[in-house]
């Protein structure tokens, strides 16, 4: 059971759960937040449609190709 | 209604409409939102000076926006970040080296940059680059915003239709209706030889990359000197490196150009190789996320230059068409050639090199 960082706070989640899977369970469902001020979110769930960009450790990455991993830190304000 | 009809809302006819509207005249925008370059395009202004005339207008142009830019809304985008061209090799630097003299002799501001300076500069450039070349006045701007802002005039007034057949100073839309004026422009890029087959214009497939926001990675617009001596005078498909940050901090990677095509497809052999090229002297690059890539059509002529000026055998019918890649750079030059050709005024600049009638022969009216 990984635990990871979501937005400042502790996050528990399944083996295997992607990123955006705990961006729904943990978060506002959001993964970033538009030049134009919106919330935004993962939409395709497949990799294509790069709405849910997101910054893990540091680097931005999509949230649906990517799962979670103990220790991982993700931030969605930026 | 209208004193004149301008078909295509892209940045050319926008350009135009603007022009004539500050004139007084009442213009009609007839768009049919087919798609073409300005929404496609990097919107780069760049001073280009593969001949003279072609400086001419792009410098003449550059200087219009920077008098304008300060009108101009913060969806425009518009920054003057300079042109960084890259020289990979002796050769090339020889090139910059000529450039150099060429634009600092016509007053382009410009500066040569060392090997060593080159990363201080641009410091995710590859290490061993020869050099490059500053033009210290070019810029970027949001084309489809700032065509916008052009149309959005009291005098001007914009409807979606599309023309399917122009006479001298009369237009049918496609429901049948005839709509006249003074005077037509014809300022639809590549769907200008759909009403006139008689133009000489080719479309050039260009492809686009923009990636996620990346703030600071990259400072001017950067763009391989291969660019001039390989992608604009080659006959095959060719790509060359041409990176530009977008104020949001995300980054166009083009650029691309292809013939005998009118498939608005991405490619994925096209668009890897120009990604490949661009990684050549960014090496980086291959670590960001591309997020969206796209394709576009430039509307060129066999000489490179745009036709500006009314139809040599359709009286009553203007051209602002043939721009290639350089119509959001020229926009403003072309307005006002256009503007005083029909005001029967002297243009800002010697109109001759641009006229239709070097590809049309000599007009038949008096």
């Amino acid at each position: 059971m990984p635990e990871l960082m979501l937005d400042g706070r502790a996050l528990r989640v399944a083996e295997g759960t992607s990123v955006a899977a705990a961006l729904a369970l943990g978060g506002d469902g959001c993964s970033r937040t538009s030049v134009s001020g919106q919330r935004r979110a993962p939409l395709c769930g497949m990799g294509v449609c790069q709405e849910c960009r997101v910054t893990i450790d540091g680097r931005r990455r999509l949230a649906c190709q990517t799962l979670c991993r103990d220790g991982m830190n993700v931030e969605t304000q930026a | 209604m209208a004193d004149v009809i301008v078909i295509g809302a892209g940045i050319i006819g926008a350009a135009c409409a603007q022009a004539l509207a500050r004139r007084g005249l009442r213009v009609l925008v007839l768009d049919a939102g087919l798609p073409g370059a300005t929404a496609a395009g990097m919107g780069h202004l760049l001073v280009l000076d593969d001949n003279p005339a072609e400086l001419a207008l792009s410098q003449y142009s550059l200087q219009r926006w920077r008098e304008q830019a300060p009108a101009l809304p913060d969806g425009c985008a518009y920054r003057s970040n300079g042109t960084l061209w890259l020289a990979a090799d002796a050769e090339e630097m020889a090139v910059a080296h000529s450039k150099y003299l060429n634009l600092q002799a016509q007053g382009v501001a410009c500066e040569l940059i060392a090997s060593s300076a080159l990363r201080q500069r641009e410091p995710e450039l590859r290490k061993g680059l020869e050099g490059g070349l500053l033009i210290n006045g070019d810029g970027i701007l949001y084309a489809p915003a700032t065509a916008r802002w052009m149309l959005d005039a009291p005098n001007i007034s914009q409807r979606r239709a599309r023309v399917s057949e122009v006479d001298g100073n009369r237009v049918r839309l496609d429901d049948g209706q005839w709509l006249s004026a003074e005077a037509v422009v014809l300022a639809n890029g590549i769907q200008a030889n759909d009403l006139c087959p008689e133009l000489p214009i080719e479309a050039k497939k260009g492809h686009l990359l923009i990636t996620d926001r990346y703030p600071g990675t990259v400072t001017h617009t950067l763009v391989e000197l291969g660019y001039v001596t390989s992608a604009h005078n080659a006959t095959g498909p060719s790509t060359a490196c041409n990176i530009q940050p977008r104020p949001t901090g995300q980054l166009f990677i083009g650029a691309s150009r292809q013939f005998g095509t009118t498939d608005p497809q991405v490619e994925g052999w096209m668009l890897a190789k120009m990604l490949k090229r661009a990684t050549a002297y960014m090496p980086g690059l291959a670590q960001l996320n591309g997020i969206r890539a796209w394709t576009g059509f430039r509307a060129a002529s066999p000489d490179g230059l745009p036709l500006v000026g009314q139809h040599p055998q359709r009286k009553g019918l203007w051209l602002a068409v043939g721009h290639e890649g350089l119509g959001v750079t020229t926009a403003p030059g072309t307005a006002d050639l256009l503007v005083a050709q029909l005001f029967d005024e002297t243009p800002p600049l010697a109109a001759q090199p641009y006229l239709p009638q070097r590809f049309l022969k000599e007009p038949v009216y008096a």
